[in-house]
Protein backbone atom coordinates (compact mmCIF):
# COMPACT_ATOMS: atom_id res chain seq x y z
CA UNK A 1 0.00 0.00 0.00
CA UNK A 2 1.10 3.31 -1.20
CA UNK A 3 1.79 6.07 1.44
CA UNK A 4 -1.16 7.92 -0.61
CA UNK A 5 -3.33 5.24 -0.57
CA UNK A 6 -2.83 4.96 3.09
CA UNK A 7 -4.04 8.37 3.60
CA UNK A 8 -6.98 8.30 0.84
CA UNK A 9 -8.20 5.11 2.78
CA UNK A 10 -8.20 6.40 6.28
CA UNK A 11 -9.16 10.40 6.74
CA UNK A 12 -8.43 10.28 10.25
CA UNK A 13 -4.40 10.01 9.55
CA UNK A 14 -5.32 13.14 7.59
CA UNK A 15 -6.65 15.47 10.03
CA UNK A 16 -3.02 13.59 12.66
CA UNK A 17 -0.87 14.96 9.76
CA UNK A 18 -2.72 18.95 9.66
CA UNK A 19 -2.64 18.39 13.32
CA UNK A 20 1.47 17.57 12.89
CA UNK A 21 2.02 20.79 10.98
CA UNK A 22 0.28 22.57 13.17
CA UNK A 23 2.33 21.76 15.98
CA UNK A 24 5.75 22.03 13.67
CA UNK A 25 4.11 25.68 13.00
CA UNK A 26 4.36 26.60 16.35
CA UNK A 27 7.36 25.15 17.93
CA UNK A 28 9.29 26.91 15.45
CA UNK A 29 7.81 30.37 16.10
CA UNK A 30 9.51 31.10 19.54
CA UNK A 31 12.48 29.21 18.38
CA UNK A 32 14.50 32.40 17.96
CA UNK A 33 13.49 34.17 21.33
CA UNK A 34 14.53 30.98 22.72
CA UNK A 35 17.88 31.12 21.26
CA UNK A 36 18.95 33.99 22.21
CA UNK A 37 17.25 34.18 25.99
CA UNK A 38 17.99 32.33 28.47
CA UNK A 39 14.46 30.54 28.02
CA UNK A 40 16.41 27.87 26.47
CA UNK A 41 16.88 27.02 30.10
CA UNK A 42 13.20 27.10 30.73
CA UNK A 43 12.47 25.04 27.32
CA UNK A 44 14.64 22.04 28.59
CA UNK A 45 13.40 22.05 31.96
CA UNK A 46 9.79 22.22 30.85
CA UNK A 47 10.05 19.40 28.87
CA UNK A 48 10.86 17.82 31.47
CA UNK A 49 8.08 18.70 33.95
CA UNK A 50 6.17 17.90 31.10
CA UNK A 51 7.23 13.92 31.15
CA UNK A 52 6.80 13.52 35.11
CA UNK A 53 2.74 15.21 34.51
CA UNK A 54 2.51 12.65 31.95
CA UNK A 55 3.07 9.95 33.89
CA UNK A 56 1.44 11.18 36.59
CA UNK A 57 -1.55 11.18 34.21
CA UNK A 58 -1.21 7.87 32.87
CA UNK A 59 -0.37 6.25 36.31
CA UNK A 60 -4.28 8.04 37.20
CA UNK A 61 -5.58 6.40 33.74
CA UNK A 62 -6.97 9.79 32.48
CA UNK A 63 -8.57 9.59 29.27
CA UNK A 64 -7.46 13.04 28.19
CA UNK A 65 -3.81 13.71 29.38
CA UNK A 66 -3.77 17.03 28.51
CA UNK A 67 -6.16 18.46 31.14
CA UNK A 68 -3.12 17.64 33.96
CA UNK A 69 -0.15 17.95 31.75
CA UNK A 70 -0.91 22.03 30.28
CA UNK A 71 -2.12 23.31 33.90
CA UNK A 72 1.02 21.60 35.37
CA UNK A 73 3.55 22.48 32.72
CA UNK A 74 2.31 26.20 32.64
CA UNK A 75 1.92 26.61 35.96
CA UNK A 76 6.29 25.59 36.25
CA UNK A 77 6.81 28.04 33.25
CA UNK A 78 5.14 30.81 35.51
CA UNK A 79 7.31 29.96 38.95
CA UNK A 80 10.56 29.24 37.36
CA UNK A 81 10.46 32.72 35.16
CA UNK A 82 9.18 34.43 38.68
CA UNK A 83 12.19 32.32 40.61
CA UNK A 84 14.92 32.45 38.10
CA UNK A 85 14.26 35.86 38.45
CA UNK A 86 14.02 36.66 42.31
CA UNK A 87 15.93 33.62 44.42
CA UNK A 88 19.62 33.69 44.87
CA UNK A 89 19.96 30.34 43.83
CA UNK A 90 20.91 31.14 40.20
CA UNK A 91 18.00 30.76 37.88
CA UNK A 92 20.09 27.51 36.01
CA UNK A 93 20.19 25.71 39.23
CA UNK A 94 16.89 25.89 40.15
CA UNK A 95 15.84 25.01 36.70
CA UNK A 96 18.38 21.88 36.63
CA UNK A 97 17.17 20.84 40.04
CA UNK A 98 13.30 21.06 38.64
CA UNK A 99 13.53 19.04 35.41
CA UNK A 100 15.81 16.14 36.72
CA UNK A 101 13.81 15.83 39.89
CA UNK A 102 10.57 15.74 37.71
CA UNK A 103 12.04 13.28 35.36
CA UNK A 104 13.18 11.28 38.43
CA UNK A 105 9.54 11.49 39.95
CA UNK A 106 7.94 10.37 36.45
CA UNK A 107 10.32 7.57 36.01
CA UNK A 108 9.27 6.49 39.74
CA UNK A 109 5.70 7.08 39.24
CA UNK A 110 5.57 4.81 35.93
CA UNK A 111 7.08 2.04 37.78
CA UNK A 112 4.83 1.89 40.93
CA UNK A 113 1.62 2.60 39.71
CA UNK A 114 1.79 1.79 36.05
CA UNK A 115 0.03 -2.00 35.15
CA UNK A 116 1.16 -2.00 31.29
CA UNK A 117 2.96 -5.48 30.23
CA UNK A 118 5.71 -3.06 28.65
CA UNK A 119 6.83 -0.55 31.06
CA UNK A 120 9.61 0.46 28.84
CA UNK A 121 7.78 1.10 25.74
CA UNK A 122 5.57 3.29 27.88
CA UNK A 123 8.23 5.40 29.05
CA UNK A 124 9.87 5.11 25.83
CA UNK A 125 6.47 6.57 23.88
CA UNK A 126 7.06 9.59 26.68
CA UNK A 127 10.31 9.92 25.97
CA UNK A 128 10.72 9.59 22.66
CA UNK A 129 6.96 10.26 21.00
CA UNK A 130 4.42 7.55 20.35
CA UNK A 131 5.04 5.07 17.82
CA UNK A 132 2.90 7.13 15.85
CA UNK A 133 0.71 10.42 15.87
CA UNK A 134 -1.88 8.62 14.60
CA UNK A 135 -2.51 6.94 18.27
CA UNK A 136 -3.78 10.18 19.08
CA UNK A 137 -7.69 10.41 20.25
CA UNK A 138 -9.94 12.39 18.35
CA UNK A 139 -10.49 14.73 21.60
CA UNK A 140 -6.56 15.21 21.62
CA UNK A 141 -6.60 15.93 17.78
CA UNK A 142 -8.90 18.77 18.41
CA UNK A 143 -7.23 20.15 21.35
CA UNK A 144 -3.55 20.61 19.74
CA UNK A 145 -5.63 22.21 16.63
CA UNK A 146 -7.23 24.71 18.68
CA UNK A 147 -4.30 25.30 21.29
CA UNK A 148 -1.69 25.87 17.92
CA UNK A 149 -4.52 28.50 16.27
CA UNK A 150 -4.50 30.35 19.54
CA UNK A 151 -0.75 29.99 20.30
CA UNK A 152 0.03 31.66 16.13
CA UNK A 153 -2.69 33.85 16.93
CA UNK A 154 -1.28 35.38 20.37
CA UNK A 155 1.99 35.42 18.47
CA UNK A 156 1.50 37.59 15.41
CA UNK A 157 -0.74 40.28 17.96
CA UNK A 158 2.38 40.52 20.19
CA UNK A 159 5.00 39.93 17.83
CA UNK A 160 6.91 44.00 18.23
CA UNK A 161 6.88 43.26 21.74
CA UNK A 162 8.22 39.86 21.91
CA UNK A 163 10.81 41.72 19.25
CA UNK A 164 11.17 44.19 21.54
CA UNK A 165 11.97 42.39 24.82
CA UNK A 166 13.78 39.61 23.02
CA UNK A 167 16.34 42.75 21.66
CA UNK A 168 16.67 44.89 24.64
CA UNK A 169 14.55 43.62 27.96
CA UNK A 170 16.11 46.82 29.61
CA UNK A 171 14.94 49.28 27.13
CA UNK A 172 11.32 47.92 26.77
CA UNK A 173 10.90 48.13 30.52
CA UNK A 174 12.61 51.17 30.99
CA UNK A 175 10.51 52.94 27.98
CA UNK A 176 7.03 52.00 29.72
CA UNK A 177 6.53 48.92 28.57
CA UNK A 178 5.33 45.90 30.68
CA UNK A 179 8.31 43.74 29.79
CA UNK A 180 7.29 41.60 32.60
CA UNK A 181 4.05 40.71 31.68
CA UNK A 182 5.59 40.03 28.12
CA UNK A 183 8.33 37.81 29.80
CA UNK A 184 5.15 36.18 31.60
CA UNK A 185 3.20 35.79 28.29
CA UNK A 186 6.63 34.34 26.50
CA UNK A 187 6.94 31.96 29.34
CA UNK A 188 3.19 30.59 28.81
CA UNK A 189 3.70 30.36 24.86
CA UNK A 190 6.39 27.94 25.75
CA UNK A 191 4.95 25.71 27.98
CA UNK A 192 1.73 25.16 25.95
CA UNK A 193 4.19 24.86 22.51
CA UNK A 194 6.18 22.29 25.02
CA UNK A 195 3.20 20.23 25.66
CA UNK A 196 1.69 20.43 22.01
CA UNK A 197 5.67 19.50 20.40
CA UNK A 198 5.59 16.32 23.17
CA UNK A 199 2.34 14.75 21.37
CA UNK A 200 4.23 14.99 18.17
CA UNK A 201 7.73 13.70 19.24
CA UNK A 202 8.11 13.12 23.01
CA UNK A 203 9.38 15.11 25.81
CA UNK A 204 13.29 14.46 24.87
CA UNK A 205 13.35 15.84 21.41
CA UNK A 206 11.13 18.53 21.96
CA UNK A 207 14.17 21.32 22.18
CA UNK A 208 15.31 20.03 18.66
CA UNK A 209 11.88 20.50 17.25
CA UNK A 210 11.68 24.24 18.63
CA UNK A 211 15.28 25.09 18.15
CA UNK A 212 16.46 23.62 14.61
CA UNK A 213 14.72 25.69 12.40
CA UNK A 214 15.65 28.58 14.36
CA UNK A 215 19.09 27.93 14.10
CA UNK A 216 18.84 26.83 10.79
CA UNK A 217 16.66 30.36 9.10
CA UNK A 218 19.46 31.97 10.96
CA UNK A 219 22.15 30.60 8.92
CA UNK A 220 20.63 32.41 5.77
CA UNK A 221 18.51 34.83 7.19
CA UNK A 222 19.82 38.56 9.38
CA UNK A 223 16.08 40.21 9.88
CA UNK A 224 13.95 39.13 12.74
CA UNK A 225 11.29 38.85 10.51
CA UNK A 226 12.99 36.97 7.37
CA UNK A 227 14.07 34.34 10.14
CA UNK A 228 10.86 33.82 11.59
CA UNK A 229 8.93 33.18 8.43
CA UNK A 230 11.61 30.90 7.30
CA UNK A 231 11.86 28.71 10.30
CA UNK A 232 8.17 28.54 10.04
CA UNK A 233 8.43 27.47 6.60
CA UNK A 234 11.64 25.06 7.07
CA UNK A 235 9.38 23.44 10.65
CA UNK A 236 6.36 22.70 8.30
CA UNK A 237 8.67 20.89 5.42
CA UNK A 238 10.96 19.27 7.66
CA UNK A 239 7.66 17.90 9.92
CA UNK A 240 5.64 16.89 6.26
CA UNK A 241 8.90 15.15 4.83
CA UNK A 242 9.35 13.71 7.92
CA UNK A 243 6.09 12.49 8.69
CA UNK A 244 5.54 10.84 5.37
CA UNK A 245 8.78 9.41 5.80
CA UNK A 246 8.09 7.51 9.30
CA UNK A 247 4.72 6.67 7.42
CA UNK A 248 6.44 5.13 4.67
CA UNK A 249 9.66 3.78 6.86
CA UNK A 250 7.39 2.64 10.01
CA UNK A 251 9.80 4.55 11.57
CA UNK A 252 9.34 6.68 15.21
CA UNK A 253 7.46 9.92 14.53
CA UNK A 254 9.16 11.69 16.25
CA UNK A 255 13.38 10.85 15.58
CA UNK A 256 12.53 10.69 11.94
CA UNK A 257 11.10 14.51 12.21
CA UNK A 258 14.15 15.64 13.95
CA UNK A 259 16.12 13.61 12.01
CA UNK A 260 14.93 15.83 8.85
CA UNK A 261 14.87 18.89 10.80
CA UNK A 262 18.87 18.18 11.56
CA UNK A 263 19.29 17.88 7.57
CA UNK A 264 17.07 20.96 7.02
CA UNK A 265 20.03 22.87 8.97
CA UNK A 266 22.79 20.76 6.83
CA UNK A 267 21.19 21.96 3.51
CA UNK A 268 20.55 25.82 4.93
CA UNK A 269 24.97 25.69 6.29
CA UNK A 270 25.28 24.08 2.02
CA UNK A 271 23.28 27.39 1.02
CA UNK A 272 24.84 29.83 3.63
CA UNK A 273 28.48 28.85 2.65
CA UNK A 274 27.25 28.82 -1.39
CA UNK A 275 26.28 32.50 -1.19
CA UNK A 276 29.41 33.22 0.49
CA UNK A 277 30.68 32.09 -2.37
CA UNK A 278 28.65 33.99 -4.84
CA UNK A 279 29.10 37.13 -2.79
CA UNK A 280 32.83 36.75 -2.57
CA UNK A 281 33.16 36.37 -6.40
CA UNK B 1 5.89 71.48 40.03
CA UNK B 2 8.96 69.71 38.30
CA UNK B 3 9.00 67.08 36.24
CA UNK B 4 11.45 64.41 38.61
CA UNK B 5 12.20 65.62 41.39
CA UNK B 6 15.32 63.47 43.72
CA UNK B 7 15.50 63.74 47.17
CA UNK B 8 18.35 63.17 49.19
CA UNK B 9 18.98 59.65 46.91
CA UNK B 10 21.68 57.29 47.85
CA UNK B 11 22.77 55.06 45.38
CA UNK B 12 24.80 51.87 45.49
CA UNK B 13 25.25 47.82 45.10
CA UNK B 14 24.55 45.00 47.55
CA UNK B 15 24.39 47.69 50.91
CA UNK B 16 27.79 49.90 49.43
CA UNK B 17 27.02 53.26 48.43
CA UNK B 18 28.24 54.46 45.80
CA UNK B 19 26.80 58.20 45.77
CA UNK B 20 24.77 59.50 48.40
CA UNK B 21 22.76 63.19 49.22
CA UNK B 22 21.76 63.67 45.63
CA UNK B 23 18.50 66.14 45.51
CA UNK B 24 17.86 68.00 42.33
CA UNK B 25 14.88 68.98 40.40
CA UNK B 26 14.73 68.69 37.17
CA UNK B 27 12.19 70.96 34.98
CA UNK B 28 10.26 70.43 31.78
CA UNK B 29 12.30 71.81 29.24
CA UNK B 30 15.54 71.66 30.88
CA UNK B 31 18.73 70.33 29.76
CA UNK B 32 20.67 68.50 32.04
CA UNK B 33 24.37 67.29 31.51
CA UNK B 34 25.46 64.69 34.62
CA UNK B 35 29.32 64.31 34.53
CA UNK B 36 32.19 63.06 36.62
CA UNK B 37 34.94 60.73 36.45
CA UNK B 38 34.87 57.18 35.89
CA UNK B 39 32.59 54.94 38.23
CA UNK B 40 31.19 58.26 40.17
CA UNK B 41 27.69 56.73 39.67
CA UNK B 42 26.28 58.10 36.88
CA UNK B 43 25.00 55.38 35.20
CA UNK B 44 23.63 54.40 38.23
CA UNK B 45 21.56 57.49 38.52
CA UNK B 46 20.50 57.12 35.55
CA UNK B 47 19.12 53.46 36.09
CA UNK B 48 17.88 54.31 39.09
CA UNK B 49 15.39 57.29 37.39
CA UNK B 50 14.36 54.71 34.76
CA UNK B 51 13.64 52.72 37.58
CA UNK B 52 16.00 49.52 36.37
CA UNK B 53 17.63 49.58 39.38
CA UNK B 54 16.33 50.60 43.34
CA UNK B 55 17.55 53.64 45.38
CA UNK B 56 18.85 52.24 48.82
CA UNK B 57 17.01 55.22 50.35
CA UNK B 58 15.53 58.78 49.09
CA UNK B 59 12.94 59.67 47.29
CA UNK B 60 12.35 60.03 43.18
CA UNK B 61 8.71 61.78 42.23
CA UNK B 62 7.77 62.06 39.31
CA UNK B 63 5.11 65.32 37.62
CA UNK B 64 1.44 63.67 37.86
CA UNK B 65 1.10 62.93 34.74
CA UNK B 66 3.97 61.84 33.53
CA UNK B 67 4.00 58.44 32.33
CA UNK B 68 7.73 56.20 31.64
CA UNK B 69 5.59 55.67 27.96
CA UNK B 70 7.10 59.27 27.10
CA UNK B 71 10.77 58.17 28.31
CA UNK B 72 13.79 57.60 25.43
CA UNK B 73 16.58 55.82 27.00
CA UNK B 74 19.90 55.14 25.31
CA UNK B 75 22.06 52.69 27.27
CA UNK B 76 25.52 53.07 28.06
CA UNK B 77 26.12 49.91 26.64
CA UNK B 78 24.87 47.41 23.90
CA UNK B 79 22.41 44.70 25.50
CA UNK B 80 21.75 43.11 22.43
CA UNK B 81 23.47 39.90 22.40
CA UNK B 82 25.93 38.92 19.16
CA UNK B 83 24.24 36.79 16.78
CA UNK B 84 20.91 38.41 17.01
CA UNK B 85 18.99 38.42 13.71
CA UNK B 86 17.45 41.91 13.62
CA UNK B 87 17.64 44.33 10.79
CA UNK B 88 18.58 48.17 11.63
CA UNK B 89 14.89 49.12 10.90
CA UNK B 90 13.58 46.91 13.08
CA UNK B 91 15.66 48.17 15.81
CA UNK B 92 14.90 51.56 15.39
CA UNK B 93 10.64 50.89 15.09
CA UNK B 94 10.79 48.81 18.32
CA UNK B 95 11.79 51.89 19.85
CA UNK B 96 7.98 53.03 18.83
CA UNK B 97 6.63 50.42 20.92
CA UNK B 98 5.53 52.13 24.28
CA UNK B 99 3.49 54.50 21.27
CA UNK B 100 1.32 51.58 20.91
CA UNK B 101 -1.04 50.83 23.59
CA UNK B 102 -3.18 48.11 22.82
CA UNK B 103 -2.83 48.25 19.09
CA UNK B 104 -0.58 44.79 17.64
CA UNK B 105 0.62 46.77 14.84
CA UNK B 106 2.75 50.01 14.13
CA UNK B 107 0.50 52.71 12.35
CA UNK B 108 1.72 54.11 9.46
CA UNK B 109 2.75 57.32 11.44
CA UNK B 110 5.08 55.53 13.53
CA UNK B 111 6.91 54.37 10.53
CA UNK B 112 7.50 57.13 9.09
CA UNK B 113 8.90 58.59 12.62
CA UNK B 114 11.35 55.95 12.71
CA UNK B 115 12.38 56.62 8.86
CA UNK B 116 13.02 60.23 9.88
CA UNK B 117 14.85 59.73 12.58
CA UNK B 118 16.79 57.23 10.81
CA UNK B 119 17.53 60.13 8.03
CA UNK B 120 18.32 62.29 10.69
CA UNK B 121 21.01 60.13 12.79
CA UNK B 122 22.51 59.39 8.46
CA UNK B 123 21.28 56.24 8.91
CA UNK B 124 18.94 56.07 6.66
CA UNK B 125 21.35 54.45 3.91
CA UNK B 126 21.93 51.06 6.54
CA UNK B 127 17.93 50.33 7.13
CA UNK B 128 18.23 46.95 5.54
CA UNK B 129 21.34 45.85 6.91
CA UNK B 130 21.75 43.37 9.73
CA UNK B 131 22.13 45.45 13.49
CA UNK B 132 25.16 43.48 14.36
CA UNK B 133 27.37 43.47 11.74
CA UNK B 134 27.54 47.45 11.84
CA UNK B 135 30.45 49.05 13.25
CA UNK B 136 30.54 50.25 17.01
CA UNK B 137 29.66 54.01 16.37
CA UNK B 138 26.50 53.01 13.54
CA UNK B 139 25.39 51.05 16.02
CA UNK B 140 25.27 53.85 18.53
CA UNK B 141 23.68 55.53 16.18
CA UNK B 142 20.90 53.28 15.61
CA UNK B 143 20.32 52.72 19.55
CA UNK B 144 20.05 56.63 19.80
CA UNK B 145 17.25 56.49 17.01
CA UNK B 146 15.73 54.15 18.64
CA UNK B 147 15.90 56.29 21.60
CA UNK B 148 14.26 59.46 19.40
CA UNK B 149 11.40 57.30 18.66
CA UNK B 150 10.49 56.16 22.23
CA UNK B 151 11.00 59.78 23.51
CA UNK B 152 7.97 61.33 23.88
CA UNK B 153 8.50 64.30 26.42
CA UNK B 154 11.81 63.15 28.28
CA UNK B 155 15.07 61.52 26.82
CA UNK B 156 17.80 59.66 28.77
CA UNK B 157 21.13 59.23 27.00
CA UNK B 158 24.09 57.68 28.28
CA UNK B 159 27.20 58.67 26.96
CA UNK B 160 25.77 59.81 23.23
CA UNK B 161 28.60 60.99 21.43
CA UNK B 162 31.07 58.58 22.88
CA UNK B 163 32.39 56.48 19.88
CA UNK B 164 30.96 58.55 17.30
CA UNK B 165 33.36 60.55 14.95
CA UNK B 166 33.01 64.21 15.13
CA UNK B 167 30.91 65.09 12.72
CA UNK B 168 28.22 62.23 13.88
CA UNK B 169 28.83 63.65 17.61
CA UNK B 170 28.47 67.74 16.36
CA UNK B 171 24.91 66.13 14.36
CA UNK B 172 23.72 64.71 17.43
CA UNK B 173 24.62 68.02 19.64
CA UNK B 174 22.50 69.87 16.75
CA UNK B 175 19.26 67.09 17.04
CA UNK B 176 19.50 67.32 20.60
CA UNK B 177 19.00 71.06 20.64
CA UNK B 178 16.43 71.38 18.07
CA UNK B 179 14.50 68.87 19.94
CA UNK B 180 15.42 70.62 23.53
CA UNK B 181 13.91 74.30 22.21
CA UNK B 182 10.73 71.94 21.21
CA UNK B 183 10.12 71.02 24.30
CA UNK B 184 11.59 67.50 24.97
CA UNK B 185 13.77 67.45 28.70
CA UNK B 186 16.89 66.33 28.02
CA UNK B 187 19.14 64.25 30.69
CA UNK B 188 22.38 63.16 29.41
CA UNK B 189 25.65 61.67 30.43
CA UNK B 190 29.01 62.99 29.02
CA UNK B 191 32.59 63.48 29.37
CA UNK B 192 32.77 66.20 27.35
CA UNK B 193 32.32 69.19 29.60
CA UNK B 194 33.40 71.79 26.52
CA UNK B 195 29.81 70.69 24.67
CA UNK B 196 28.24 70.42 28.12
CA UNK B 197 28.55 74.14 28.98
CA UNK B 198 27.94 75.11 26.04
CA UNK B 199 24.64 73.03 25.27
CA UNK B 200 23.36 72.26 28.68
CA UNK B 201 20.91 74.28 31.28
CA UNK B 202 21.92 72.70 33.85
CA UNK B 203 24.75 70.64 35.35
CA UNK B 204 24.84 68.03 38.11
CA UNK B 205 28.57 66.65 38.80
CA UNK B 206 28.99 63.75 40.95
CA UNK B 207 32.04 63.76 42.58
CA UNK B 208 33.59 60.91 45.34
CA UNK B 209 30.69 59.61 47.04
CA UNK B 210 28.63 63.23 46.62
CA UNK B 211 27.59 65.51 44.26
CA UNK B 212 29.92 68.50 43.71
CA UNK B 213 27.65 70.70 41.35
CA UNK B 214 24.07 70.93 40.78
CA UNK B 215 23.01 74.35 39.02
CA UNK B 216 22.36 76.16 36.03
CA UNK B 217 25.28 75.65 33.52
CA UNK B 218 26.72 79.04 33.32
CA UNK B 219 27.70 79.34 36.95
CA UNK B 220 29.23 76.29 36.55
CA UNK B 221 32.83 76.60 35.36
CA UNK B 222 33.11 79.85 38.19
CA UNK B 223 32.03 77.50 41.06
CA UNK B 224 34.01 74.69 40.56
CA UNK B 225 37.30 76.07 39.93
CA UNK B 226 36.56 77.79 43.26
N1 LIG C 1 25.97 45.79 38.66
C1 LIG C 1 26.82 46.28 39.55
N2 LIG C 1 27.08 45.61 40.69
C2 LIG C 1 27.93 46.10 41.63
N3 LIG C 1 28.56 47.28 41.51
C3 LIG C 1 28.36 47.99 40.39
C4 LIG C 1 27.47 47.55 39.37
N4 LIG C 1 27.46 48.47 38.38
C5 LIG C 1 28.29 49.44 38.77
N5 LIG C 1 28.83 49.18 39.98
C6 LIG C 1 29.76 50.04 40.72
O1 LIG C 1 29.12 51.27 40.98
C7 LIG C 1 30.01 52.35 40.76
C8 LIG C 1 29.39 53.34 39.80
O2 LIG C 1 29.22 52.75 38.52
P1 LIG C 1 28.57 53.54 37.30
O3 LIG C 1 28.45 52.61 36.18
O4 LIG C 1 27.33 54.22 37.77
O5 LIG C 1 29.70 54.64 36.99
P2 LIG C 1 29.71 55.76 35.86
O6 LIG C 1 29.75 57.08 36.55
O7 LIG C 1 28.61 55.56 34.89
O8 LIG C 1 31.13 55.50 35.18
P3 LIG C 1 31.57 55.61 33.62
O9 LIG C 1 31.98 57.02 33.39
O10 LIG C 1 32.75 54.70 33.55
O11 LIG C 1 30.45 55.15 32.78
C9 LIG C 1 31.31 51.75 40.26
O12 LIG C 1 32.24 51.79 41.31
C10 LIG C 1 30.97 50.34 39.90
O13 LIG C 1 32.04 49.50 40.25
MG1 LIG D 1 28.49 55.00 32.91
Amino acid sequence: MSIMEYIQMFPFVRYAIIVGLLIALCSSLLGVTLVLKRFSFIGDGLSHVAFGAMAIATAVKLTTNFLLVLPITVGSAVLLLRGGQKTKIRGDALIAMISVGTLALGYLVINLFAESANLSADVCATLFGSTSILTLTLTEVWLCAALSVAVIAVFILLYHKIFSVTFDEEFTAATGNRAGVYNLIIAVIIAVIIVLAMNLVGSLLISALVIIPALSAMRLFKSFKAVTLASVVISVICAMTGLLASIALEAPVGATIVVTDILGFAVCCGLNAAGMRVRAN
Amino acid sequence: MPLISCRDLTLGYDGKAVVSGLTFDVHTGDYLCVVGENGSGKTTLMRTLLGLSKPMSGVIVAERGFDAREIGYLPQQNAAQKDFPASVREVVRSGCLNGMGMRPFYTGEQKRAAEDNMEKLGIADLAGRCFYELSGGQQRRVLLARALCAAGRLLLMDEPVTGLDPQAAADMYDIIEKLNKDGLTVIMISHDIAAALKYASHILHLGEAHAVYFGPADKYSSSVSR
